[in-house]
């Protein structure tokens, strides 16, 4: 369990200056609870990472540090090159670059669903109006909600609040999405058409930090995995590599839990 | 029994409204200073929190009466400060509103409170990532929400200003009570009469705005 296997994956042939989003030397407690233990992270440009790993491990936790949602206790981490500032203007100017999608999607439930799209984009952004209900359009149209602009959010199925939180996230042209267990709130039925606009989006060279229990999106469209437990990175590998043959007996554990029934 | 009201001599409706006007301008105002003080209660910035938390508890446990008739000694008869000068009618009046702003707007900040508590702690967390500044995400996403689940707390609160103006009498403000008190002395015979009357005047106001309020909160309010 202690050390890091480390298995060459694609991300490791981009540059250093590539590295979109660099973590290390990570630390952070919870009270007496140390949910991160140690972490060195890098992702590059145009990388999906899927972070797995079982309940508690802290991989949620290492998701929203990126977007400092999460302060951290000692290390150090920087998006495009920036350290991450302190609260204020400067945070928040890099929070725009930095989508998140969240579990319980998060959408603004007193705005409708055109509203919440282009919120980011006028109070953030200061795009014109008009400017911005257009590309609010087309991005939910590319989702598949776009027939649903005027309603609000809890007239919306899970799968499509969940969408129209992606889209809502594109709309700030960001860097790097996060998203935090995008498709743990939703029902079975629901699960795929967010995955696919993931997947989409991945295609289209989108950098994405994944925290998900979804195998199969994790085999089908992540460039690299990162197996969590206790707090710690236990593993990184290429998916076939890790799914076919983890290195450590954490992992052997875990997918033998999650795989085999 | 009510022949005092054919007398000509008390002009109700004109002491009915002056207590409409004490209660409009001291509603509009609690609620602008009753956000404001929720605003520093909920911010990030130690000294102003400790501001809003030391001011609510201290002017929320004062007696009206004191805050009004402080306003006035205080501010008009010994400080000169008259916010605008007038006759002594004008400036009562204005102290009064003050008092009440001063004391109605920890209830308001009270009530607005409880309602950003109401407010899903993801909704914050997704204006943050989305780039928002905390005046922002304040009175774009939390403010709003939590105003609409506070309506009914309001309305109660709108309700007891309306009849907190009565206070105003204490400083001799012309509202309703103070001509209640002069038709007591001149008609004593028709004590229970005036009591009735006036008593009726203020369910008048009062009663509509419960209803309208209830109303409007359960067609404002955030579907979740």
């Amino acid at each position: 369990m202690s050390g890091v296997a480390k298995t060459k994956g694609p991300g490791d042939d981009v540059p250093v200056s590539g590295d979109l989003v660099a973590l290390s030397g990570v630390n952070k407690h919870f009270g007496a609870l140390h949910v991160l233990q140690d972490i060195d992270l890098t992702i590059a440009r145009g990388e999906v990472v899927v972070v797995i790993g079982p309940s508690g491990s802290g991989k949620s936790t290492l998701c929203r540090t990126i977007n400092r949602l999460e302060t951290i206790d000692s290390g150090a981490i920087s998006i495009d090159g920036k350290p991450l500032p302190q609260e204020g203007r400067e945070l928040a100017r890099l929070r725009a670059d930095v989508g998140m999608v969240f579990q319980s999607f998060n959408l603004f439930a007193h705005k409708t669903v055109l509203e919440n799209v282009m919120l980011g984009q006028l109070k953030v952004r200061r795009t014109e109006k008009k400017a911005a209900e257009e590309k609010a359009r087309a991005l939910l149209d590319r989702v598949g909600v776009g027939s649903q602009c005027d309603k609000y959010p809890a007239q919306l199925s899970g799968g499509q609040q969940q969408r129209v939180a992606i889209a809502r996230a594109l709309a700030m042209d960001p860097k790097v999405i996060l998203f935090d267990e995008p498709t743990s709130a939703l029902d079975p039925e629901m699960i795929n058409e967010v995955l696919e606009v993931m997947q989409q989006l991945a295609r289209d060279g989108m950098t994405m930090v994944v925290v998900t229990h979804e195998m199969g999106f994790a085999r089908s469209a992540a460039n690299r995995v990162v197996f969590m437990a206790d707090g710690r990175i236990v593993e990184e590998a290429a998916p076939e590599e890790f799914f076919s043959n983890p290195r450590s007996d954490r992992a052997k554990d875990f997918l033998s839990k999650i795989l085999h029934h | 029994m009510f022949d005092f009201l054919d007398s000509g001599q008390y002009d109700l409706l004109g002491a009915f409204w002056v207590t409409v006007r004490l209660t409009v301008y001291s509603a509009i105002g609690s609620l602008i200073w009753g956000t404001l003080l929720a605003g520093m209660r909920v911010g990030p910035i130690p000294l102003m929190r400790a501001f809003g938390t030391g001011y609510v508890n201290v002017v929320r446990n004062t007696p009206l009466t004191i805050v009004v008739v402080g306003c006035s000694l205080g501010l008009h008869q010994t400080l000169q400060i008259t916010f605008g000068g007038g006759d002594s009618a004008d400036i009562g009046f204005r102290m009064a509103v003050l008092g009440l702003v001063a004391y109605t707007g920890t209830f308001v900040c009270e009530a607005l409170r409880s309602g950003i508590n109401t407010v899903p702690m993801g909704q914050a967390e997704a204006a943050r990532a989305l780039g928002l500044g905390f005046f922002q995400v304040l009175t774009l996403i939390i403010l709003p929400q939590a105003f609409r689940s506070v309506v009914a707390p309001l309305a109660n609160v709108l309700i007891a200003l309306t009849k907190n103006t009565t206070v105003a009498s204490a400083i001799g403000v012309a509202e309703a009570s103070l001509l209640m008190k002069e038709m007591i002395e001149n008609e004593a015979n028709a004590l229970f009469a005036i009591f009735a009357v006036v008593a009726f005047g203020f369910m008048v106001l009062t009663l509509p705005t419960g209803l309208l309020l209830g109303w409007v909160a359960k067609r404002v309010a955030v579907k979740r």
